[in-house]
C-alpha cells in the first residue's frame, strides 16, 4: 500500500500485527501523510483512537515504532492529554458538561443522576460494556446550558429527568 | 490570483444576490437545537413554493442570541425568528406571500443587539462561512492584498502599534509591540500561531468566530507572518470544537485554491502555509510555552520565561502568538486604518471586545462592545438580568485565571486595567453570571477542583499547592473548618501565585481571592469555633462569627 516505506520496517510492521487488521493500515497511510514526522504524534494518536476506540498498549507501541520515538514518549503523551483514553469505552457515551456555565446551570446534578442510574462514577464504564460515564470540562455550548453529549450528539438543556430519559435504553435495568 | 480576479468574485457574488436572503444560524449551538432540520426544510419550502429565483436559503455563523436557537433571520422583514423548529419552515416561507405565524420573534431593536459593536463578528450571521466568495464579497482578502501591494512589513507593524490593539487571548499585551519583537529577530525560519485552545470553561468566543469568519483569522494570520517575516503558520485549536475544525480545513482549502494561501500569494514573492493542530482536551496548552510543546508533538508543559516565543519558540525559532480574536481585528484595522480602530474604546484598551454572557442571564450569547462599556450595561440592558425575577450576584470573568466581580461594582468598565484593579481579569471574555443560589465557596472550590486536574504537574506549588488548597475549600465547604484553616489557606493562595512555573498556577488561586475579597462572610458563616480557644486570629474569627 505505502511503496515509499522500506520494504524492512513495513516487514516489520505487518510482523506486528499478523492479525492483517485493516485499521493499522489507515493508520499507516495517516502517518505517511505526515511523512512520519514525530511532531505529528498527537494527530497521529488522534486517528489511532478513532480508528480502534482507544490507545492500548499494542497500538502505543506500533506509533512509536513508526515515528522511531521511545515508548515512554507516547505512552508520556497518549497518558497527559484528557482526551486520550487507555482504557476500552463503552458502547454509548454520554459526556456531560462541567463547564462553568454549565455548571451554575446544575450540570452536577444531572451528572449525579446519571451516576445514580448507571452505578458508575464519572470516567467508569458500565460492567456490560454498553455505557461510558464522562466528563468535559467545557465544549463551548455555553449559550444552551447545560449541555450533555449523547454518542457525540450535543443535546441542550439538559434535566435530570431528560438525561435519565437519554440513557434509559443504555444502563442496565433502565427502565 | 491578482486584484481584478479578486474584485470580480466579489462583483459576481453580490451579482447573484437574491432579493431576499433568509438566514439560518449554523453555529454549534444553535445546530444541537437542529438548525440544520430547519435549513433544509426552508430549503424545500422555497423550492416548493416556486421561489427559488428571489429567496435565498443561507446557512450562515453564530446570530449572536444563542439561549434561543435555532435562530432564523428574514432580511426583507428585519426579523429574527426564535426557537424555530423544522415544522416551522413552511408557515416562515408564507409569511413573505403576506402569510401569518405564530413562530416567536426577537426583537432585534433589544439593547442585546443595538448596543453592539461589530467589528471581529461584523461577518458573523451574515456570511455563509463555508464559502471564500462570500467573505471576498465583505471586502475579505482586500486588506491582505493593500499589506503585500502597498506597505513595507515595518509599516505594517507601525500601523498595529498605531492601532493600540492589545492580546484578546487575557493578558492584553500589546499586539504591536510583540510583532515588532518577532520581526526584528534575525532568522531564517519563523512561525506565526494562531491560539485557539479556547479552555476558559464558559467561553465561546474564539469557538463562533472560527464557525462564522474562518478567514478573517486567515487573513490575519497571513498579514502577521508578512509583517514578521514568516513563512508557515499553524492553528492549535481544541479537539471539543470538531465543527470549527472543519470550517478551518475548509478555508484554508478554499484559500490555497484561489491562491490566497500558499506560495506566491497575489503573485507577490510572499509565500505562507498554515496547517491545523488539533489539541487533545489540556487546558494548560493555552500558555504559550506549553502550546507550542504541543505543537511539537510533546507533553504540553510550560517553561520558564525568557527567552520569550518571540525570540525562542517553536523549535527554537522566533515564534508570534496570538489569539483568535486578535488576529480576527487585523484585517479591519489595516482596511480601515489604525487612526480608526483607536478611535474605539478608552485611553489604554482600545476597540471591541468579544464576550460570551452566560450562565444565569436571560439572553445568553455574543456580544461585542467597545472597550470600556459598564459591566451594568452589559448585565442588565443586554443581558436582561437574572431570569425568573432572580437578582445578580456576581459576574465571573477570567475563567479559572480570573475572579468574581461582586453586583455592586457593576459600575466598572470593561477593559483591562480596571478589571485587574478588582481582582479578576479580562480573560478570554468569558462572563458568567451567578445569582443569590450560587455559593460562592463552591464557585471557588469548583476552579480549585479544575485547576488540580488540569496542572501539568511540572513545578511543585502549582502541582501540590492546588491539591492543598482544594482540601483547605472542601473542609471549610463540610464546615471542618476554624479560622486557622482559613488562615492557611490564604496563606498559600499567595504563595502559589507567587512562586507557580506558568499562568496557570499563577492565577489559580485568583478565583478564591477574589471570592474572599468580596464574599468573605460566605466562608466566615461556615467556620467552626476554633478548639483551642480564643488565641491569635481564631478568637476575633469566632467573635464576628457570634454577631451574625
Amino acid at each position: 500500500m505505502s511503496p515509499a516505506v522500506p520494504v524492512g520496517s513495513k516487514k516489520a510492521a505487518v510482523e506486528q500485527h499478523a492479525s492483517g487488521d485493516k485499521r493499522f493500515k489507515i493508520l499507516e497511510a495517516h502517518m505517511k501523510k505526515y511523512q512520519y514526522r514525530q511532531d505529528a504524534l498527537i494527530e497521529v494518536l488522534h486517528k489511532a483512537q478513532e480508528l480502534f476506540g482507544y490507545l492500548e498498549d499494542d497500538l502505543l507501541l506500533f506509533v512509536a515504532y513508526r515515528l522511531k520515538l521511545p515508548a515512554s514518549r507516547v505512552y508520556g503523551v497518549a497518558t497527559f492529554y484528557h482526551f486520550f483514553t487507555l482504557k476500552p469505552q463503552g458502547k454509548h457515551t454520554c459526556v456531560v458538561c462541567l463547564g462553568t456555565a454549565c455548571y451554575v446551570k446544575g450540570s452536577a446534578k444531572v451528572l449525579e443522576a446519571v451516576e445514580a442510574k448507571a452505578k458508575i462514577k464519572a470516567g467508569e464504564t458500565t460492567p456490560d460494556n454498553q455505557l461510558s460515564l464522562l466528563t468535559a470540562r467545557c465544549i463551548g455550548a455555553c449559550g444552551i446550558a447545560p449541555a450533555v453529549v449523547y454518542d457525540g450528539t450535543v443535546t441542550p438543556r439538559q434535566t435530570p429527568e431528560t438525561a435519565l430519559e437519554h440513557v434509559k435504553g443504555w444502563v442496565p435495568n433502565g427502565n | 490570483m491578482v486584484i481584478d480576479d479578486l474584485n470580480a468574485i466579489a462583483e459576481k457574488e453580490q451579482a447573484a444576490r437574491k432579493k431576499t436572503v433568509i438566514r439560518c444560524c449554523m453555529a454549534a449551538g444553535c445546530m444541537s437545537s437542529n438548525s440544520e432540520g430547519v435549513k433544509k426544510n426552508l430549503e424545500q419550502a422555497v423550492k416548493d413554493a416556486g421561489l427559488g429565483d428571489e429567496v435565498e436559503v443561507r446557512g450562515v455563523g453564530c446570530m449572536k442570541l444563542c439561549c434561543e436557537g435555532p435562530l432564523v433571520s428574514v432580511d426583507t422583514q428585519e426579523t429574527l425568528y426564535e426557537k424555530v423548529t423544522p415544522e416551522d419552515a413552511l408557515e416562515l416561507i408564507n409569511t413573505l406571500k403576506g402569510g401569518k405565524t405564530e413562530v416567536k420573534r426577537g426583537d432585534l431593536n433589544h439593547p442585546f443587539f443595538k448596543k453592539q459593536l461589530s467589528i471581529v463578528l461584523a461577518n458573523s450571521g451574515e456570511i455563509d462561512p463555508e464559502r471564500i466568495e462570500a467573505y471576498i464579497a465583505a471586502e475579505g482578502y482586500q486588506a491582505l492584498h493593500h499589506v503585500l501591494r502597498e506597505m513595507t512589513p515595518k509599516a505594517v507593524v507601525e500601523s498595529m502599534v498605531k492601532s493600540g490593539l492589545r492580546g484578546r487571548g487575557g493578558a492584553g499585551f500589546p499586539t504591536g509591540l510583540k510583532w515588532g519583537t518577532v520581526a526584528k529577530t534575525q532568522s531564517a525560519q519563523k512561525y506565526v500561531i494562531c491560539n485557539a485552545d479556547e479552555g476558559d470553561p464558559g467561553a465561546f468566543m474564539d469557538r463562533s468566530v472560527l464557525e462564522s469568519d474562518p478567514h478573517s483569522v486567515l487573513e490575519g494570520m497571513a498579514i502577521a507572518a508578512y509583517a514578521v517575516g514568516a513563512t508557515q503558520g499553524f492553528i492549535y485549536v481544541r479537539a471539543e470544537y470538531p465543527l470549527a475544525i472543519k470550517r478551518l480545513q475548509t478555508a484554508i482549502k478554499q484559500a490555497k485554491q484561489l491562491g490566497l494561501l500558499g506560495s506566491g500569494v497575489f503573485e507577490s514573492p510572499f509565500n505562507f502555509n498554515i496547517d491545523i493542530r488539533i489539541g487533545a482536551g489540556a487546558f494548560v496548552c493555552g500558555e504559550e510555552t506549553a502550546l507550542m510543546a504541543s505543537v511539537e508533538g510533546k507533553r504540553g508543559t510550560p517553561r520558564p520565561r525568557p527567552p520569550f516565543p518571540a525570540e525562542s519558540g517553536l523549535w527554537d525559532c522566533p515564534t508570534l502568538i496570538n489569539n483568535v480574536e486578535t488576529f480576527a481585528n487585523v484585517p479591519p484595522i489595516l482596511r480601515k486604518g489604525a487612526e480608526w480602530f483607536a478611535g474605539i474604546g478608552t485611553e489604554k484598551s482600545k476597540g471591541t471586545k468579544v464576550f460570551a454572557l452566560a450562565g444565569k442571564i436571560t439572553n445568553t450569547g455574543l456580544i461585542e462592545v467597545p472597550m470600556g462599556t459598564p459591566l451594568r450595561q452589559i448585565i442588565e440592558e443586554m443581558g436582561g438580568g437574572a431570569p425568573d425575577g432572580g437578582k445578580v450576584k456576581a459576574v465571573q470573568t477570567g475563567g479559572p485565571s480570573g475572579g468574581c466581580i461582586p453586583a455592586d461594582a457593576l459600575d466598572t468598565p470593561v477593559d483591562y486595567d480596571s478589571l485587574t484593579k478588582l481582582g479578576s481579569i479580562m480573560g478570554s471574555g468569558g462572563m458568567i453570571v451567578m445569582d443569590e443560589t450560587t455559593r460562592m465557596v463552591d464557585v471557588a472550590r469548583y476552579f480549585m477542583e479544575f485547576c488540580v486536574d488540569e496542572s501539568c504537574g511540572k513545578c511543585v506549588p502549582c502541582r501540590a499547592g492546588t491539591v492543598q488548597m482544594l482540601h483547605l475549600l472542601e473542609k471549610i465547604l463540610n464546615r471542618q473548618a476554624t479560622a486557622r484553616d482559613l488562615a492557611k489557606l490564604e496563606e498559600l493562595c499567595e504563595m502559589v501565585k507567587n512562586t507557580s512555573l506558568c499562568g496557570l498556577g499563577q492565577t489559580a488561586p485568583n478565583p478564591t481571592l477574589s471570592t474572599l475579597r468580596f464574599f468573605r462572610n460566605e466562608y466566615e458563616a461556615l467556620l467552626q469555633p476554633d478548639p483551642y480557644g480564643a488565641s491569635g486570629n481564631g478568637g476575633a474569627k469566632e467573635a464576628g462569627l457570634v454577631t451574625k
